[in-house]
């Protein structure tokens, strides 16, 4: 039994909205035309409320919230641009440029990276922490694929995009913290995964360059993901 | 081993089981819980990875684990890794080439008071100095 | 077991210890176990045997008797004497002084000393007074009393409201009134509910649960199923650290003891009401101790956590509502049930009641496990229970709440202990760890570590936790080194502004702790690292 989500009202950067209660605060935002930056978030993924590009104010809590994981209840008052949200997200950019190695100026996904177009956005013009350059492998084993992990910010959409739509759970997080590597199998070359279907969804849910496919040169690839929102409503028709 | 009938959820408990019995996790074994219990095996090795408790390498004849807690750090845990190190130029979490003994650290054994503590196999030993430490890892390595 | 039965147990039992006129007790918890316990036990056992003692004197092992430095400890009954220091040699001095009843002079610990006179135990009353791995010897010290009270003779709102009236707060370091949380779960809709143990003691430099679960599991357990009985769970887990083997040993046991007299597994107490409990073990991560992480573990996975809300009290264990507390918190439970809500609020400040147990290590003089009442200042608990700081060293600052928590200075130790006056000092009250550093300890260096600690139990899920900690520990590094300039200074102080303010969960959140403390008390050291770079 099941009760039927309810309709709630409430104020987005002093817009009055209207949204369901099983609905997103950022569902509704983009709804309403409000953009809010993300970066972990995907349509038709579960979200994890990782990437914190999405935190929002909202009036009379102590704290910042994840706009993706958080549901709308009646009369609250979201504050998604602000000076204080927008130091906040810049520092966060700088946090995943320094991480590992992304010079765009090499890279296949030049002009095609979220991650960049959100430094764009957000105005983030220079990192202040040092790089850390980290040094990792590339992964070239696969036949189609490539994962450069030094291009990796650990979003985890592979992960899930695997485990979830493709239902091959092939990609998982290893190790933790600082040293978090996103891998296949039993940290096993991509190209020998006995599990890897080669459906490539991990490719084209990949914001960066870190998993791409083969034979593109600087800037040239795109990623192509109109599957995923069809994929995703087929499977909950099927449910 | 498999008390908990084969569901998923067994997976840490599974993990600890298999180390027990065979000292580390190796990739058979890790295939042989992920197909055990129906887990992906990324999942199995991600778990794995993410708790220090689990070793993918196998460990030396015997095991010293010193306590990095904040009460061992300030009366000296620092100086007994540095001793190992300047001695048999092994790092925390290395084990020797000979495969005599390896030397972890472990995040507070919970022995504050004796503080710094050291387990030599399973036997805790507090206020530890470097060369009672030494000692010991001297008769393991000549052994 | 029914009640009538408890009480008939706890006779014979207290009958049978009768039967000896003297008790000689040796503490084979952990801490005096690596120092010779067990062998001082066997050691007295032998001598006790040869000199033909055997029916009068019994020598039995028990928990934890709190003085950890001085260990390993005996205690003799009924002559109340307490031995410290002792050696399997002492054994034949210790049984002829029992015959004569002439206490071995050199190794007497006085027992009016602050440091016993001080405590209030409560958590702690049986502990260092029971064979942990006798369960009819924690019966006849009132174990499982207060479950059988509540099973037969309140309904479950009455437990719950018993345990709202004393005031409880949870006692792994975040404070949230325990009523509330058992409340919360008691209202959820739900065919399945569970209770969780919280046992994942990360925090470097306490070790209350650890001593808690290895000299008294039972009246962990028992609070457990209270706690059960009130909110309406058939499951439980008790979610203990592998790298305490011997609290997991005896937890075992005493699940096992516990199930065989009917006070655990099917209608317990000869009631309908039934409660399973199974151990999970964790495995070395400090972030288990999140709520959400934690019951990641228990389901098998990673041990990162998720966003809440939804809290866990509401869809937690397998989504089911899940209450889960900490062991201490746990271990108060028995004692509400039994003396009432209203006698365990007489004790404690107006926020915070009841008694909080610490572990005291570090520079100090009495090492060890300590029960206080809340509201004590933090000098009496260094100077007087502790005994000060040892060797014409002079105290510099505590430090309270590990890794999450921050370090209080000299002028600051008139603080009463309790949950809002240490957040004021940016410090927590956290699980109970307390470490006392003298005036060789240098702040940058202690905030180094700590971030160092954060650093490599970051789960990683999350961004400013897993990069951030990372920088900042760089940074803090530069500090030490003597590499930083004052843009470094100022780099720190908004990178801990962004780590604690956007990161997912509790670890990230209080992560900078450590480091915004020392700067707000201990401002010139990090400063006078500076210097030497830029003179």
């Amino acid at each position: 039994m099941t009760p039927t989500p309810r309709v709630k009202t409430f104020r987005i950067d002093g817009r009055d909205v209207v949204g369901r209660e099983d609905q997103t605060v950022l569902e509704v935002a983009r709804e309403n035309d409000i953009r809010i930056p993300t970066l972990c978030h995907l349509d038709g993924l579960t979200d994890i409320g990782a990437c914190r590009m999405c935190l929002v104010e909202v009036q009379g809590w102590g704290r910042l919230v994840p706009s993706c994981v958080t549901k709308p209840e009646e009369g609250m008052v979201v504050v998604s641009q602000s000076e204080r949200l927008a130091r906040y997200r810049r520092t966060i950019l700088e946090f995943l440029f320094s991480e590992r190695n992304h010079v765009c100026a090499v890279c296949v996904s030049n002009g095609h990276c979220e991650l960049q177009d959100l430094a764009e956005e957000v105005g983030m013009t220079h990192v202040r922490v040092p790089y850390r350059y980290p040094g990792l492998a590339v992964d070239a084993s696969h036949g189609r694929f490539v994962a450069d992990h030094n291009r990796c910010i650990l979003c985890a959409r592979c992960v899930r995009v695997c485990g979830e739509v493709e239902g091959a759970h092939t990609w998982d997080v290893s190790g933790r913290g600082i040293q978090s590597l996103v891998i296949t199998d039993l940290a096993a070359p991509w190209g020998e995964s006995d599990t890897c279907t080669g459906c490539g969804k991990c490719v084209q849910v990949c914001p960066t360059g870190a998993l791409t496919e083969k034979g593109h040169s600087v800037a040239e690839m795109s990623k192509r993901r109109q599957f995923l929102p069809y994929l995703a409503t087929m499977r909950e028709g099927r449910r | 081993m498999r008390r908990l009938g084969y569901a998923p959820h067994a997976l840490v408990e599974s993990l600890h089981a298999a180390q027990e019995a065979f000292g580390y996790l190796d990739k058979p074994a890790m295939q042989f819980v992920a197909t055990g219990l129906r887990v992906p095996l990324s999942r199995v090795y991600g778990a794995a990875t993410f708790y220090h408790f689990f070793s993918l390498k196998p460990p030396g004849d015997h095991t010293c684990v010193v306590c990095t807690g904040t009460a061992c750090h300030i009366k000296g845990a620092p100086d007994l890794l540095s001793a190992v190190a300047a001695e048999f130029s092994l790092k925390a979490g290395e084990t020797s080439k000979d495969g005599k003994f390896s030397v972890l650290s472990a995040r507070c054994i919970g022995t504050c008071g004796l503080a710094p503590a050291v387990v030599f196999d399973s036997e805790v030993a507090g206020k530890v100095t470097s060369e009672q430490m030494l000692e010991r890892l001297r008769g393991w390595a000549a052994s | 077991m029914t009640p009538d039965e408890l009480r008939e147990a706890a006779q014979i039992e207290l009958a049978a210890q009768a039967r000896y006129t003297q008790k000689v007790s040796v503490c084979t918890a952990a801490g005096c176990a690596s120092c010779g316990g067990v062998q001082v036990k066997e050691a007295i056992q032998r001598q006790v045997a040869e000199e033909g003692l055997k029916e009068q004197c019994l020598v039995r092992s028990v928990g934890c008797m709190g003085l950890c430095s001085a260990g390993p400890l005996v205690a003799v009954e009924p002559d109340g004497t307490l031995y410290h220091h002792v050696a399997p040699d002492h054994a034949p001095e210790i049984v002829r002084g029992l015959d004569l009843a002439l206490p071995v002079k050199d190794l007497v610990c006085p027992t009016d000393q602050p440091f016993f006179a001080r405590q209030h135990k409560i958590v702690l009353e049986n502990c260092g007074r029971i064979d942990p791995d006798k369960l009819p010897e924690a019966i006849a010290a009132g174990g499982y009393e207060g479950l059988a009270q509540a099973l037969t003779t309140r309904s479950p709102a009455e437990v719950i409201h018993e345990v709202t009236v004393s005031g409880l707060r949870g006692r792994g370091g975040g404070g949230y009134p325990t009523g509330i949380k058992w409340t919360t779960v008691a209202k959820a809709f739900a065919a399945e509910k569970y209770v969780i143990c919280n046992g994942d003691e990360g925090d470097p430099g306490a070790f209350m649960d650890r001593a808690l679960l290895e000299s008294d599991p039972h009246r962990v357990l028992e609070g457990m199923t209270i706690a059960a009985y009130a909110v309406g769970a058939s499951r439980g887990y008790m979610y203990v650290r592998a790298e305490y083997p011997l609290a997991v040993t005896r937890l075992k046991s005493a699940i096992r003891q516990a199930e065989r007299a009917g006070l655990l597994g099917k209608n317990i107490c000869g009631t309908p009401f039934s409660f399973d409990v199974d151990i999970r073990l964790g495995a070395g991560a400090f972030v288990c101790g999140e709520e959400t992480a934690l019951i990641a573990s228990v389901e098998g996975r990673r041990g990162a956590p998720r966003p809440r809300p939804p809290y866990p009290a509401e869809s937690g264990l397998w989504g089911a509502p899940t209450l889960i507390n900490n062991v201490e918190t746990f271990g108060n439970i028995p004692s509400i049930i039994r003396k009432g809500g209203d006698w365990y609020a007489s004790m404690g400040t107006e926020k915070s009641k009841g008694t909080k147990v610490f572990a005291l290590a570090g520079c100090i003089r009495n090492t060890g496990l300590i029960e206080v009442p809340m509201g004590i200042t933090l000098r009496e608990i260094v100077f007087d229970i502790g005994g000060g700081v040892p060797e014409g060293r002079e105290f510099k600052a505590i430090q309270t709440g590990g890794p999450s928590g921050g370090c209080i200075p000299e002028h600051l130790l008139d603080t009463p202990v309790d949950y809002e006056s240490l957040h004021e000092l940016g410090s927590i009250m956290g699980s109970g760890g307390m470490i006392v550093m003298d005036d060789s300890a240098s702040m940058v260096e202690t905030a180094r570590f700590f971030m160092e600690f954060s650093m490599a139990e970051s789960c990683g899920k999350c961004v400013p936790c897993r990069v951030g900690t990372a920088h900042l520990y760089d940074l803090l590094d530069k500090f030490a080194r003597g590499d930083a300039t004052p843009a470094d200074l100022a780099l720190l102080e908004e990178l801990c502004d962004v780590v604690k303010n956007t990161s997912l969960c509790g670890l990230g959140i209080s992560a900078p702790n450590p480091v915004l403390s020392t700067l707000r008390f201990f401002r010139h050291e990090y400063e006078e690292k500076l210097k030497a770079v830029t003179a």
